[in-house]
Protein backbone atom coordinates (compact mmCIF):
# COMPACT_ATOMS: atom_id res chain seq x y z
CA UNK A 1 0.00 0.00 0.00
CA UNK A 2 1.44 3.30 -1.13
CA UNK A 3 0.47 6.97 -1.17
CA UNK A 4 1.44 8.67 -4.41
CA UNK A 5 1.52 12.32 -5.39
CA UNK A 6 -1.01 13.13 -8.09
CA UNK A 7 0.11 16.66 -8.88
CA UNK A 8 0.45 19.53 -6.44
CA UNK A 9 -3.05 19.23 -5.05
CA UNK A 10 -3.94 15.56 -4.82
CA UNK A 11 -2.75 12.30 -3.33
CA UNK A 12 -3.56 8.86 -4.68
CA UNK A 13 -3.81 6.22 -1.95
CA UNK A 14 -3.33 2.64 -3.08
CA UNK A 15 -5.43 0.39 -0.90
CA UNK A 16 -4.81 -3.03 -2.43
CA UNK A 17 -8.52 -3.92 -2.43
CA UNK A 18 -11.95 -2.36 -2.98
CA UNK A 19 -12.93 -3.11 0.63
CA UNK A 20 -10.03 -1.14 2.09
CA UNK A 21 -10.75 1.68 -0.40
CA UNK A 22 -14.36 1.81 0.79
CA UNK A 23 -13.36 1.76 4.43
CA UNK A 24 -10.85 4.58 3.88
CA UNK A 25 -13.52 6.51 1.95
CA UNK A 26 -15.93 6.08 4.87
CA UNK A 27 -13.29 7.16 7.42
CA UNK A 28 -12.46 10.27 5.38
CA UNK A 29 -16.11 11.23 4.99
CA UNK A 30 -16.85 10.69 8.69
CA UNK A 31 -13.97 12.95 9.74
CA UNK A 32 -12.97 14.97 6.69
CA UNK A 33 -9.49 16.50 6.92
CA UNK A 34 -9.34 20.26 6.39
CA UNK A 35 -9.47 21.56 2.80
CA UNK A 36 -10.38 18.21 1.22
CA UNK A 37 -12.49 18.92 -1.87
CA UNK A 38 -12.88 15.49 -3.42
CA UNK A 39 -12.60 11.92 -2.15
CA UNK A 40 -12.73 9.64 -5.19
CA UNK A 41 -12.59 5.88 -4.70
CA UNK A 42 -11.28 3.82 -7.60
CA UNK A 43 -11.12 0.05 -7.79
CA UNK A 44 -8.16 -0.23 -5.41
CA UNK A 45 -7.38 3.41 -4.74
CA UNK A 46 -8.75 6.59 -3.21
CA UNK A 47 -7.86 9.93 -4.81
CA UNK A 48 -7.92 12.79 -2.31
CA UNK A 49 -8.00 16.27 -3.84
CA UNK A 50 -7.17 19.12 -1.47
CA UNK A 51 -5.77 22.22 -3.24
CA UNK A 52 -5.37 24.31 -0.10
CA UNK A 53 -4.03 21.60 2.20
CA UNK A 54 -0.45 21.07 3.31
CA UNK A 55 0.21 17.95 1.23
CA UNK A 56 2.82 16.49 3.59
CA UNK A 57 0.55 16.82 6.59
CA UNK A 58 -2.36 15.36 4.62
CA UNK A 59 -0.13 12.50 3.53
CA UNK A 60 0.72 11.53 7.10
CA UNK A 61 -2.95 11.80 8.10
CA UNK A 62 -3.89 9.53 5.19
CA UNK A 63 -1.19 7.05 6.15
CA UNK A 64 -2.74 6.73 9.60
CA UNK A 65 -6.25 6.31 8.24
CA UNK A 66 -5.04 3.80 5.67
CA UNK A 67 -3.48 1.72 8.44
CA UNK A 68 -6.80 1.71 10.33
CA UNK A 69 -8.73 0.85 7.16
CA UNK A 70 -6.34 -1.97 6.31
CA UNK A 71 -6.27 -3.39 9.84
CA UNK A 72 -9.83 -4.63 9.43
CA UNK A 73 -8.73 -6.84 6.53
CA UNK A 74 -10.11 -7.08 3.03
CA UNK A 75 -13.68 -7.99 4.06
CA UNK A 76 -16.43 -5.87 2.58
CA UNK A 77 -18.93 -6.25 5.44
CA UNK A 78 -18.34 -3.10 7.47
CA UNK A 79 -17.83 -0.81 4.51
CA UNK A 80 -21.02 -2.16 3.00
CA UNK A 81 -22.85 -1.62 6.25
CA UNK A 82 -21.73 2.02 6.30
CA UNK A 83 -22.96 2.71 2.78
CA UNK A 84 -26.12 0.60 3.10
CA UNK A 85 -27.81 -2.02 0.96
CA UNK A 86 -30.03 -1.33 -2.03
CA UNK A 87 -32.39 -3.85 -3.62
CA UNK A 88 -33.01 -3.21 -7.29
CA UNK A 89 -36.17 -4.71 -8.81
CA UNK A 90 -35.47 -5.98 -12.32
CA UNK A 91 -37.55 -7.12 -15.24
CA UNK A 92 -35.19 -9.52 -17.01
CA UNK A 93 -36.19 -8.98 -20.63
CA UNK A 94 -32.97 -7.43 -21.97
CA UNK A 95 -32.07 -7.51 -25.64
CA UNK A 96 -28.80 -9.31 -24.95
CA UNK A 97 -30.11 -12.04 -22.66
CA UNK A 98 -29.95 -14.58 -25.47
CA UNK A 99 -26.46 -13.56 -26.63
CA UNK A 100 -25.17 -13.77 -23.05
CA UNK A 101 -26.74 -17.22 -22.76
CA UNK A 102 -25.05 -18.25 -26.01
CA UNK A 103 -21.65 -16.82 -24.96
CA UNK A 104 -21.74 -18.53 -21.59
CA UNK A 105 -23.30 -21.78 -22.68
CA UNK A 106 -26.03 -21.27 -20.10
CA UNK A 107 -29.78 -21.02 -20.49
CA UNK A 108 -31.42 -17.58 -20.19
CA UNK A 109 -32.99 -18.69 -16.90
CA UNK A 110 -29.57 -19.63 -15.53
CA UNK A 111 -28.17 -16.22 -16.58
CA UNK A 112 -30.99 -14.52 -14.67
CA UNK A 113 -30.55 -16.77 -11.64
CA UNK A 114 -26.79 -16.16 -11.50
CA UNK A 115 -27.17 -12.38 -11.89
CA UNK A 116 -29.93 -12.14 -9.30
CA UNK A 117 -27.97 -14.50 -7.04
CA UNK A 118 -24.77 -12.43 -7.09
CA UNK A 119 -23.90 -10.23 -4.10
CA UNK A 120 -22.71 -6.95 -5.58
CA UNK A 121 -20.89 -4.02 -4.06
CA UNK A 122 -20.41 -0.65 -5.75
CA UNK A 123 -16.70 -0.39 -6.52
CA UNK A 124 -16.56 3.14 -7.89
CA UNK A 125 -18.44 5.49 -10.20
CA UNK A 126 -17.40 6.82 -13.57
CA UNK A 127 -18.35 6.95 -17.25
CA UNK A 128 -21.40 9.09 -16.42
CA UNK A 129 -22.89 10.74 -13.32
CA UNK A 130 -24.37 7.99 -11.15
CA UNK A 131 -22.87 5.14 -13.20
CA UNK A 132 -21.76 2.62 -10.56
CA UNK A 133 -19.38 -0.21 -11.40
CA UNK A 134 -20.77 -3.19 -9.47
CA UNK A 135 -18.25 -5.79 -8.35
CA UNK A 136 -19.19 -9.37 -7.53
CA UNK A 137 -20.61 -10.70 -10.80
CA UNK A 138 -20.55 -14.49 -10.94
CA UNK A 139 -17.47 -15.44 -13.03
CA UNK A 140 -19.65 -17.60 -15.28
CA UNK A 141 -21.28 -14.37 -16.52
CA UNK A 142 -18.08 -12.57 -17.50
CA UNK A 143 -18.66 -11.71 -21.16
CA UNK A 144 -17.00 -9.17 -23.47
CA UNK A 145 -18.62 -5.86 -24.40
CA UNK A 146 -20.53 -5.57 -27.65
CA UNK A 147 -18.32 -5.20 -30.72
CA UNK A 148 -20.33 -2.14 -31.73
CA UNK A 149 -21.73 -0.07 -28.86
CA UNK A 150 -25.35 1.06 -29.02
CA UNK A 151 -25.75 4.76 -29.74
CA UNK A 152 -28.38 5.05 -27.02
CA UNK A 153 -29.12 2.84 -24.05
CA UNK A 154 -32.26 3.76 -22.07
CA UNK A 155 -31.92 4.80 -18.41
CA UNK A 156 -32.60 1.96 -15.99
CA UNK A 157 -31.03 -0.65 -18.25
CA UNK A 158 -29.38 -3.41 -16.22
CA UNK A 159 -26.25 -4.59 -17.98
CA UNK A 160 -23.05 -6.59 -17.66
CA UNK A 161 -19.57 -6.42 -19.23
CA UNK A 162 -16.38 -8.18 -18.17
CA UNK A 163 -16.44 -8.66 -14.38
CA UNK A 164 -18.93 -5.82 -13.82
CA UNK A 165 -22.63 -5.13 -13.75
CA UNK A 166 -24.29 -1.70 -13.82
CA UNK A 167 -27.56 0.19 -14.06
CA UNK A 168 -27.48 2.93 -16.71
CA UNK A 169 -28.32 6.13 -14.80
CA UNK A 170 -29.36 8.15 -17.84
CA UNK A 171 -29.68 7.68 -21.58
CA UNK A 172 -26.22 7.31 -23.08
CA UNK A 173 -24.28 5.35 -25.66
CA UNK A 174 -23.16 2.01 -24.26
CA UNK A 175 -21.41 -1.21 -25.13
CA UNK A 176 -22.52 -3.35 -22.20
CA UNK A 177 -24.87 -6.31 -22.67
CA UNK A 178 -28.42 -5.61 -21.54
CA UNK A 179 -30.04 -8.20 -19.26
CA UNK A 180 -33.09 -6.24 -18.16
CA UNK A 181 -34.43 -2.96 -16.80
CA UNK A 182 -35.46 -1.37 -13.53
CA UNK A 183 -37.81 1.46 -12.62
CA UNK A 184 -35.57 2.42 -9.72
CA UNK A 185 -33.93 5.77 -10.46
CA UNK A 186 -30.26 5.47 -9.57
CA UNK A 187 -29.54 9.09 -10.59
CA UNK A 188 -31.65 12.16 -9.86
CA UNK A 189 -30.08 15.64 -9.78
CA UNK A 190 -32.96 16.86 -7.61
CA UNK A 191 -32.27 14.26 -4.91
CA UNK A 192 -29.70 14.58 -2.14
CA UNK A 193 -27.45 12.74 -2.68
CA UNK A 194 -28.16 12.56 -6.43
CA UNK A 195 -26.72 9.05 -6.78
CA UNK A 196 -28.46 6.10 -5.15
CA UNK A 197 -25.39 3.86 -5.42
CA UNK A 198 -22.32 5.54 -3.88
CA UNK A 199 -19.09 3.54 -3.52
CA UNK A 200 -19.35 0.73 -0.98
CA UNK A 201 -23.11 0.24 -1.33
CA UNK A 202 -24.18 -3.38 -1.40
CA UNK A 203 -26.59 -4.22 -4.18
CA UNK A 204 -28.91 -7.11 -4.91
CA UNK A 205 -31.03 -7.49 -8.01
CA UNK A 206 -34.52 -8.83 -7.38
CA UNK A 207 -36.40 -10.44 -10.31
CA UNK B 1 -31.69 39.13 -20.23
CA UNK B 2 -29.12 38.51 -22.93
CA UNK B 3 -30.05 37.09 -26.31
CA UNK B 4 -27.40 35.06 -28.08
CA UNK B 5 -27.64 36.35 -31.65
CA UNK B 6 -24.61 34.27 -32.63
CA UNK B 7 -22.64 32.04 -30.24
CA UNK B 8 -19.47 31.75 -32.34
CA UNK B 9 -17.93 28.31 -32.88
CA UNK B 10 -18.78 27.03 -29.36
CA UNK B 11 -20.06 28.86 -26.31
CA UNK B 12 -21.35 27.77 -22.92
CA UNK B 13 -22.31 29.20 -19.56
CA UNK B 14 -19.58 28.57 -16.98
CA UNK B 15 -18.93 29.35 -13.34
CA UNK B 16 -16.36 27.65 -11.12
CA UNK B 17 -18.01 24.25 -11.51
CA UNK B 18 -19.51 21.66 -9.18
CA UNK B 19 -16.76 20.30 -6.91
CA UNK B 20 -17.57 17.64 -4.34
CA UNK B 21 -19.37 15.12 -6.55
CA UNK B 22 -16.46 13.38 -8.29
CA UNK B 23 -17.08 10.18 -6.28
CA UNK B 24 -20.54 10.05 -7.89
CA UNK B 25 -19.08 10.33 -11.39
CA UNK B 26 -19.78 14.06 -11.77
CA UNK B 27 -16.96 16.03 -13.43
CA UNK B 28 -16.03 19.31 -11.79
CA UNK B 29 -16.59 21.30 -15.01
CA UNK B 30 -16.47 25.11 -14.68
CA UNK B 31 -14.44 27.65 -16.67
CA UNK B 32 -11.57 25.96 -18.49
CA UNK B 33 -9.42 29.04 -17.79
CA UNK B 34 -10.78 29.85 -14.34
CA UNK B 35 -8.46 32.81 -13.59
CA UNK B 36 -9.81 34.64 -16.65
CA UNK B 37 -13.44 34.15 -15.57
CA UNK B 38 -12.53 35.28 -12.05
CA UNK B 39 -10.86 38.41 -13.43
CA UNK B 40 -13.84 39.26 -15.66
CA UNK B 41 -16.15 38.87 -12.66
CA UNK B 42 -14.01 41.07 -10.42
CA UNK B 43 -14.03 43.81 -13.03
CA UNK B 44 -17.82 44.11 -12.82
CA UNK B 45 -17.93 43.74 -9.04
CA UNK B 46 -19.26 40.18 -9.11
CA UNK B 47 -18.24 37.39 -6.79
CA UNK B 48 -15.52 35.49 -8.66
CA UNK B 49 -17.77 32.46 -8.73
CA UNK B 50 -20.55 34.14 -10.74
CA UNK B 51 -21.55 32.48 -14.00
CA UNK B 52 -20.39 34.06 -17.25
CA UNK B 53 -20.16 33.04 -20.89
CA UNK B 54 -17.18 31.06 -22.15
CA UNK B 55 -16.56 31.73 -25.83
CA UNK B 56 -14.37 29.41 -27.88
CA UNK B 57 -12.55 31.28 -30.63
CA UNK B 58 -14.71 34.38 -30.09
CA UNK B 59 -17.09 35.24 -32.88
CA UNK B 60 -20.17 35.97 -30.78
CA UNK B 61 -22.95 38.53 -31.04
CA UNK B 62 -24.92 39.28 -27.86
CA UNK B 63 -27.99 41.52 -27.62
CA UNK B 64 -28.79 42.99 -24.23
CA UNK B 65 -32.40 43.32 -23.10
CA UNK B 66 -31.26 45.15 -19.97
CA UNK B 67 -28.76 47.82 -19.04
CA UNK B 68 -25.60 45.99 -18.15
CA UNK B 69 -22.02 46.30 -17.05
CA UNK B 70 -19.93 43.67 -18.74
CA UNK B 71 -16.24 42.77 -18.89
CA UNK B 72 -14.30 40.40 -21.12
CA UNK B 73 -11.13 38.58 -20.12
CA UNK B 74 -9.14 35.67 -21.45
CA UNK B 75 -8.16 35.32 -25.11
CA UNK B 76 -8.05 38.94 -26.37
CA UNK B 77 -10.64 39.68 -29.05
CA UNK B 78 -11.70 42.85 -30.82
CA UNK B 79 -14.90 43.97 -29.06
CA UNK B 80 -17.59 46.40 -30.12
CA UNK B 81 -20.31 47.51 -27.75
CA UNK B 82 -23.05 49.41 -29.58
CA UNK B 83 -20.76 49.91 -32.62
CA UNK B 84 -18.08 51.50 -30.47
CA UNK B 85 -14.77 49.79 -29.91
CA UNK B 86 -14.45 48.50 -26.38
CA UNK B 87 -11.51 47.02 -24.56
CA UNK B 88 -10.71 43.69 -23.01
CA UNK B 89 -10.26 43.53 -19.25
CA UNK B 90 -12.30 46.64 -18.55
CA UNK B 91 -15.84 47.30 -17.38
CA UNK B 92 -18.01 48.25 -20.39
CA UNK B 93 -21.45 49.83 -20.14
CA UNK B 94 -24.04 48.33 -22.48
CA UNK B 95 -27.38 50.14 -22.61
CA UNK B 96 -30.62 48.21 -22.90
CA UNK B 97 -31.06 47.15 -26.51
CA UNK B 98 -27.34 47.35 -27.17
CA UNK B 99 -25.41 44.72 -29.06
CA UNK B 100 -21.94 43.43 -28.27
CA UNK B 101 -19.85 42.00 -31.10
CA UNK B 102 -16.86 39.85 -30.25
CA UNK B 103 -14.39 39.08 -33.05
CA UNK B 104 -11.87 36.26 -33.30
CA UNK B 105 -9.09 36.27 -30.70
CA UNK B 106 -5.64 37.49 -31.73
CA UNK B 107 -4.14 34.83 -29.47
CA UNK B 108 -5.47 32.21 -27.10
CA UNK B 109 -8.70 30.26 -27.45
CA UNK B 110 -11.24 31.02 -24.73
CA UNK B 111 -12.73 34.41 -23.86
CA UNK B 112 -14.98 35.06 -20.87
CA UNK B 113 -17.86 37.51 -20.80
CA UNK B 114 -18.93 38.50 -17.29
CA UNK B 115 -22.05 40.54 -16.68
CA UNK B 116 -22.75 42.37 -13.44
CA UNK B 117 -25.24 40.23 -11.54
CA UNK B 118 -24.07 37.05 -13.26
CA UNK B 119 -25.85 34.74 -15.70
CA UNK B 120 -28.79 33.44 -13.71
CA UNK B 121 -29.73 30.15 -15.36
CA UNK B 122 -31.00 27.48 -12.95
CA UNK B 123 -28.10 25.80 -11.12
CA UNK B 124 -27.70 22.01 -11.24
CA UNK B 125 -25.90 20.45 -8.26
CA UNK B 126 -24.85 23.92 -7.16
CA UNK B 127 -23.40 25.09 -10.47
CA UNK B 128 -24.57 26.82 -13.65
CA UNK B 129 -21.78 25.30 -15.72
CA UNK B 130 -22.44 23.30 -18.86
CA UNK B 131 -20.60 20.02 -18.50
CA UNK B 132 -19.83 18.93 -22.05
CA UNK B 133 -18.99 15.38 -20.95
CA UNK B 134 -22.05 14.51 -18.88
CA UNK B 135 -24.59 17.00 -20.23
CA UNK B 136 -25.30 18.48 -16.78
CA UNK B 137 -26.14 22.16 -16.65
CA UNK B 138 -27.63 24.44 -19.30
CA UNK B 139 -27.48 23.47 -22.97
CA UNK B 140 -24.67 24.68 -25.22
CA UNK B 141 -25.53 28.20 -26.42
CA UNK B 142 -27.20 28.54 -29.81
CA UNK B 143 -28.49 31.46 -31.85
CA UNK B 144 -31.70 32.48 -30.11
CA UNK B 145 -30.78 31.26 -26.62
CA UNK B 146 -31.93 33.77 -24.01
CA UNK B 147 -29.97 34.00 -20.77
CA UNK B 148 -31.37 35.66 -17.63
CA UNK B 149 -29.15 38.14 -15.80
CA UNK B 150 -29.10 38.07 -12.00
CA UNK B 151 -29.84 40.97 -9.71
CA UNK B 152 -26.61 42.68 -8.71
CA UNK B 153 -28.27 43.73 -5.44
CA UNK B 154 -25.91 45.12 -2.82
CA UNK B 155 -22.79 43.58 -4.34
CA UNK B 156 -19.45 45.35 -4.63
CA UNK B 157 -19.14 48.60 -6.57
CA UNK B 158 -17.15 48.67 -9.79
CA UNK B 159 -13.86 50.24 -8.73
CA UNK B 160 -11.36 49.36 -11.42
CA UNK B 161 -11.08 50.91 -14.89
CA UNK B 162 -8.98 48.22 -16.49
CA UNK B 163 -6.73 45.31 -15.68
CA UNK B 164 -3.70 43.78 -17.30
CA UNK B 165 -3.42 40.11 -18.12
CA UNK B 166 -0.38 38.24 -19.32
CA UNK B 167 0.19 37.26 -22.95
CA UNK B 168 -1.26 34.00 -24.23
CA UNK B 169 1.76 32.19 -25.54
CA UNK B 170 1.23 29.84 -28.47
CA UNK B 171 4.21 27.83 -27.20
CA UNK B 172 4.21 27.84 -23.40
CA UNK B 173 6.42 25.89 -21.07
CA UNK B 174 4.17 23.81 -18.83
CA UNK B 175 5.29 22.30 -15.54
CA UNK B 176 4.30 18.69 -14.94
CA UNK B 177 4.59 17.00 -11.57
CA UNK B 178 5.61 13.43 -12.38
CA UNK B 179 3.37 10.67 -11.06
CA UNK B 180 1.22 9.02 -9.88
CA UNK B 181 1.96 6.38 -12.54
CA UNK B 182 5.30 7.51 -13.97
CA UNK B 183 6.58 4.02 -13.09
CA UNK B 184 4.34 2.55 -15.79
CA UNK B 185 6.55 4.19 -18.41
CA UNK B 186 10.00 3.47 -19.79
CA UNK B 187 12.82 5.13 -17.80
CA UNK B 188 13.44 7.65 -20.59
CA UNK B 189 9.77 8.67 -20.92
CA UNK B 190 10.28 11.79 -18.76
CA UNK B 191 13.12 12.82 -21.09
CA UNK B 192 10.89 12.23 -24.11
CA UNK B 193 8.22 14.37 -22.49
CA UNK B 194 10.75 17.10 -21.73
CA UNK B 195 12.31 17.07 -25.21
CA UNK B 196 9.02 17.96 -26.92
CA UNK B 197 7.48 19.95 -28.36
CA UNK B 198 3.96 18.57 -28.45
CA UNK B 199 1.39 19.99 -30.83
CA UNK B 200 -2.27 20.47 -29.97
CA UNK B 201 -4.45 18.22 -32.12
CA UNK B 202 -7.79 19.25 -33.57
CA UNK B 203 -9.70 16.77 -31.35
CA UNK B 204 -9.39 19.14 -28.43
CA UNK B 205 -12.24 20.34 -26.25
CA UNK B 206 -13.25 21.09 -22.67
CA UNK B 207 -12.61 17.47 -21.68
CA UNK B 208 -8.99 17.45 -22.71
CA UNK B 209 -6.23 18.60 -25.01
CA UNK B 210 -4.96 15.86 -27.28
CA UNK B 211 -1.32 16.17 -28.22
CA UNK B 212 0.75 15.01 -31.15
CA UNK B 213 4.44 14.37 -30.72
CA UNK B 214 6.87 11.74 -29.56
CA UNK B 215 5.04 8.71 -28.16
CA UNK B 216 5.70 7.92 -24.51
CA UNK B 217 6.85 4.35 -24.26
CA UNK B 218 5.33 2.13 -21.62
CA UNK B 219 7.26 -0.18 -19.32
CA UNK B 220 4.07 -2.12 -18.49
CA UNK B 221 1.22 -3.16 -20.72
CA UNK B 222 -2.47 -3.24 -19.91
CA UNK B 223 -4.78 -0.91 -18.06
CA UNK B 224 -4.70 0.27 -14.49
CA UNK B 225 -7.75 -0.66 -12.40
CA UNK B 226 -9.91 2.46 -12.73
CA UNK B 227 -8.71 5.26 -10.47
CA UNK B 228 -9.59 8.87 -9.76
CA UNK B 229 -8.25 11.48 -12.17
CA UNK B 230 -7.21 14.99 -11.08
CA UNK B 231 -7.50 18.17 -13.16
CA UNK B 232 -4.44 18.56 -15.39
CA UNK B 233 -3.71 14.82 -15.45
CA UNK B 234 -1.50 13.85 -18.40
CA UNK B 235 -3.13 10.59 -19.32
CA UNK B 236 -1.45 8.34 -21.83
CA UNK B 237 -3.59 5.99 -23.94
CA UNK B 238 -2.04 2.96 -25.66
CA UNK B 239 -0.87 5.00 -28.68
CA UNK B 240 1.53 6.86 -26.35
CA UNK B 241 0.23 10.35 -27.25
CA UNK B 242 -0.60 12.29 -24.09
CA UNK B 243 -3.94 13.93 -23.31
CA UNK B 244 -4.09 16.77 -20.76
CA UNK B 245 -7.36 16.72 -18.82
CA UNK B 246 -9.29 19.98 -18.57
CA UNK B 247 -12.42 21.00 -16.62
CA UNK B 248 -14.89 18.42 -18.01
CA UNK B 249 -12.52 15.45 -17.66
CA UNK B 250 -13.92 12.07 -16.58
CA UNK B 251 -13.68 11.45 -12.84
CA UNK B 252 -12.09 8.00 -13.15
CA UNK B 253 -10.06 6.27 -15.84
CA UNK B 254 -7.85 3.30 -16.58
CA UNK B 255 -4.99 4.75 -18.64
CA UNK B 256 -1.86 5.56 -16.65
CA UNK B 257 -1.16 9.19 -15.71
CA UNK B 258 2.52 10.02 -16.18
CA UNK B 259 2.19 13.39 -14.51
CA UNK B 260 -0.15 16.21 -13.56
CA UNK B 261 0.15 19.73 -14.94
CA UNK B 262 0.88 22.28 -12.21
CA UNK B 263 -2.33 24.04 -11.18
CA UNK B 264 -1.14 27.45 -12.32
CA UNK B 265 -0.29 26.11 -15.76
CA UNK B 266 -3.61 24.37 -16.47
CA UNK B 267 -5.16 27.66 -17.73
CA UNK B 268 -2.24 28.07 -20.16
CA UNK B 269 -3.07 24.67 -21.62
CA UNK B 270 -6.77 25.57 -21.76
CA UNK B 271 -5.89 28.57 -23.93
CA UNK B 272 -3.98 26.57 -26.57
CA UNK B 273 -5.46 26.30 -30.05
CA UNK B 274 -5.18 23.32 -32.35
CA UNK B 275 -1.76 23.64 -34.01
CA UNK B 276 -0.18 25.47 -31.04
CA UNK B 277 2.77 23.78 -29.38
CA UNK B 278 3.79 23.30 -25.81
CA UNK B 279 6.90 22.23 -23.96
CA UNK B 280 6.57 20.12 -20.83
CA UNK B 281 8.89 20.77 -17.93
CA UNK B 282 8.74 17.65 -15.74
CA UNK B 283 9.45 18.25 -12.08
CA UNK B 284 9.80 15.53 -9.45
CA UNK B 285 6.73 14.48 -7.50
CA UNK B 286 7.70 16.38 -4.34
CA UNK B 287 5.82 19.59 -4.92
CA UNK B 288 6.18 22.64 -7.09
CA UNK B 289 7.23 26.07 -5.96
CA UNK B 290 5.31 28.89 -7.55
Amino acid sequence: MTIRRAGEHALLVETGSPAVAHRLDALLRADRPAHVEEIVPGQETVLVVAPDADQERLESRLAGLLASAAAAGPREDEAGAAAGTVEIPVVYDGEDLESVAALTGLGADDVIALHAGSEFVVGWLGFAPGFAYLLGLDPRLHVPRLDAPRTSVPPGSVAIAGPYSAVYPSASPGGWRLLGRTDLRVWDVAADPPAKLPPGTRVRFVP
Amino acid sequence: MIEIVAPGPYATVQDLGRPGYAHLGVPRSGAADAPSLRLANRLVGNPESAAGIELTFGGAVLRFGVNAWIALAGAPCPVEAGRRPAGMCAPVWVPQGGTVNVGAPREGLRTYVAVRGGIAVEPVLGSRSTDSLSGLGPPVLRAGTVLPVGDAGPQAAIRVDSAVQGPFSPGPSVRVVLGPRADWFAPDAADTLRAGPYEVATETNRVGVRLRGAALERAREGEIPSEGMPLGAVQVPPDGRPIVFLADHPTTGGYPVIGVVAARDVPLVAQLRPGDRLWFRPVPGRGVRT
